[in-house]
């Protein structure tokens, strides 16, 4: 094994097969009792399904119970599915909420433990140690990410900047005069740096700048080579949401193939998002996940909305946890348009392939005349701005083209000055369907 | 004898031209001449200031997508024929012409006339050994 591999908890992380089956099935009938006893909603679904939490023999068993949704979470707003007394809660997150009421999470003391140990996994996984400067680029807030990240960089002993989101020149004038190593971020707002840093003349090879971890919304290959380039760092992907726990579900070592996902503390499934059935292990799906160690908020069978795919051979690394393939869009994402299965990541690929062209886009889907239709509109920047009207509309003609190639259905782009396509706390809108409406 | 324009990526939608102006003018830069090419979704606005660097860093704090092109200023006589003249002088050396537009005010008893060629070196050869004037930046910007 190469020696620069680092593993923050190899007991755990490199595991048998065996060990971690065992651990899973314990731990979840644990799980199941403590919801069984304390959490309305999870008694409710236990009842409607006649299963009970001593009918588990093996983990398939748990397929016998029902999804949890995010609708659950709304009808149990804010507290209802806290599985102890506030007295033992420490902490409260909430996910953004963009549409309806938020999702509000709890943690104890050691939920808050667990969640640093595991961020710790995946930063030393991507290379992160001591010796680094680590650059927090995401709100502090609500939102889970910041102190994730905040709280795995400290445990590893690395310095922390907490700069959060926002006020793009200062991020720069520290990135350069504090030397950040790390850089933390969504990878929207990595390319963002990318642009600023191009337009101030600032050279990435004159930044201490090494290694990013991105994460917080779906991003593809393509936008991983952008932002290697351009920043000059090894880029790499971390998952988590907050109704899980936050950042530190998975995530990437810097073999890149695959984020390890913590299955001591998590059980994963893949189902088939139309029907709800589990799929066979490689299988592409939406990823459901399993509690197994949380206290405050533990979730049973959450569907996380994400399509993403498994896998269980043990890594170059030496980690022998379930490998997560990065996410290919949400399945609240997928628009089905004339009939066809469409994901914006696919979309994103696509202009990542016309020279220049950086992900700010929006799709919108409407209806017009009964016929589904799709317009991406793409903000303007200088490499894609072109002084010739002719030149300009030869552009729009061949992305046009492009993306009628690979999606199968034709999309009109349309050109949008910088800046007007909307941003929520630092992740991209990408979607606005206006056919529900 | 190149004449520095910039160019103004603007959506098609009411107040758009009002902001630029207005940015400009906040800023005391005096546009000399302007130009429009639009489509339905959106417009190319092509100026002509006395202070272009100063135009595009207010436009960029603004957020705008801008960019820099070299054109030229061609003194046109004012009578009929006058313009066809020098069509005909780049056609014989095969410059072709991207975009024209004339300028506001007059130089002396001629028209002024701003072209984007496909190759600008050609065109300024091909014009002074035809005789055609060919306005300095300085005198263009201060007309």
């Amino acid at each position: 094994m190469d020696r620069s591999v680092r593993i923050w908890n190899k007991a755990d992380e490199c595991q048998s097969r065996e060990q971690i089956l065992a651990l899973q099935l314990n731990r979840l009938q644990q799980t199941l009792n403590l919801v069984a006893n304390k959490v309305p909603c999870y008694q409710a679904k236990f009842k409607e399904s006649g299963f009970k939490p001593q009918d588990l023999q093996r983990l398939e068993d748990l397929h016998h119970l029902p999804f949890t949704t995010k609708e659950d979470l709304r009808l149990n707003y804010p507290y209802g599915m806290f599985a102890v007394p506030m007295r033992d809660v420490v902490r409260i997150h909430s996910s953004s909420g963009t549409t309806g009421k938020p999702t509000v999470v709890g943690y104890t003391k050691e939920d808050i433990t667990t969640w640093t140990e595991l961020v710790a996994r995946f930063m030393t996984a991507a290379g992160v140690t001591e010796e680094d400067i680590v650059h927090i680029a995401f709100g502090y807030g609500l939102f889970t990410g910041a102190f994730g990240l905040h709280y795995g960089s400290e445990a590893i002993g690395a310095s922390v900047i907490p700069i959060s989101g926002g006020n793009t020149d200062k991020q720069l004038m520290i990135m350069q005069d504090y030397r950040s190593s790390a850089l933390v971020c969504t990878p929207s707002y990595g390319l963002t740096l990318a642009d600023r840093m191009e337009k101030q003349g600032i050279d990435p090879a004159s930044l201490a700048l090494r290694v990013g971890l991105f994460g917080a919304e779906p991003w593809s290959e393509q936008m991983r080579v952008e932002l290697e380039q351009r920043l000059g760092i090894m880029a790499t992907d971390n998952y988590g949401l907050s109704e899980i726990m936050g950042p530190g579900v998975a995530g990437e070592c810097r073999f890149k193939s695959g984020m390890h996902l913590a299955e001591d503390h998590f059980y994963a499934e893949i189902i088939d998002p139309d029907t709800g059935e589990v799929l066979p292990a490689g299988a592409v799906g939406e990823l459901v996940l399993t509690s197994l160690t949380k206290q405050a908020f533990p979730m049973i069978r959450y569907r996380t909305r994400d399509i993403s795919r498994l896998t269980y051979e043990t890594c170059e690394c030496g980690r022998t946890l379930a490998r997560m393939e990065k996410t290919r869009g949400r399945t609240d994402d997928m628009l089905i348009i004339k009939g066809v299965n469409v994901f914006p990541t696919q979309i994103e690929e696509v202009l990542f392939q016309i020279e220049g062209c950086e992900p700010h886009y929006q799709l919108i889907v409407d209806r017009i005349n009964n016929m589904d239709s799709l317009e991406v509109q793409v903000e303007v920047n200088e490499r894609i701005f072109f002084d010739e009207m002719k030149q300009q509309r030869q552009f729009v003609v061949e992305a046009e083209k492009r993306l009628a190639t690979v999606l199968g259905v034709s999309a009109k782009i349309k050109l949008v000055e910088p800046s007007t396509i909307q941003r929520h706390e630092g992740k991209a809108v990408r979607v606005i369907d206006r056919r529900q409406q | 004898m190149k004449v520095e324009q910039i160019s103004i990526f603007i959506e098609n939608k009411s107040g758009r031209l009002a902001e630029v102006c207005g940015i400009l003018g906040q800023a005391g830069v005096n546009i000399r001449a302007l130009s429009l090419a639009d489509t339905s979704d959106f417009g190319i606005l092509r100026l002509i200031v006395k202070d272009s660097e100063k135009a595009l860093k207010v436009l960029r704090e603004h957020n705008f997508t801008v960019s820099k092109t070299e054109v030229i200023g061609v003194e046109v006589p004012d009578s009929p024929g006058g313009l066809s003249t020098i069509l005909q002088i780049l056609d014989r050396n095969n410059v072709n012409v991207e975009y024209m537009y004339a300028f506001v005010e007059r130089s002396g008893d001629n028209a002024v006339i701003i072209f984007r060629f496909d190759d600008v070196d050609e065109a300024i050869t091909a014009l002074s050994k035809n005789g055609v004037n060919i306005l300095k930046s300085e005198m263009i910007t201060s007309i």
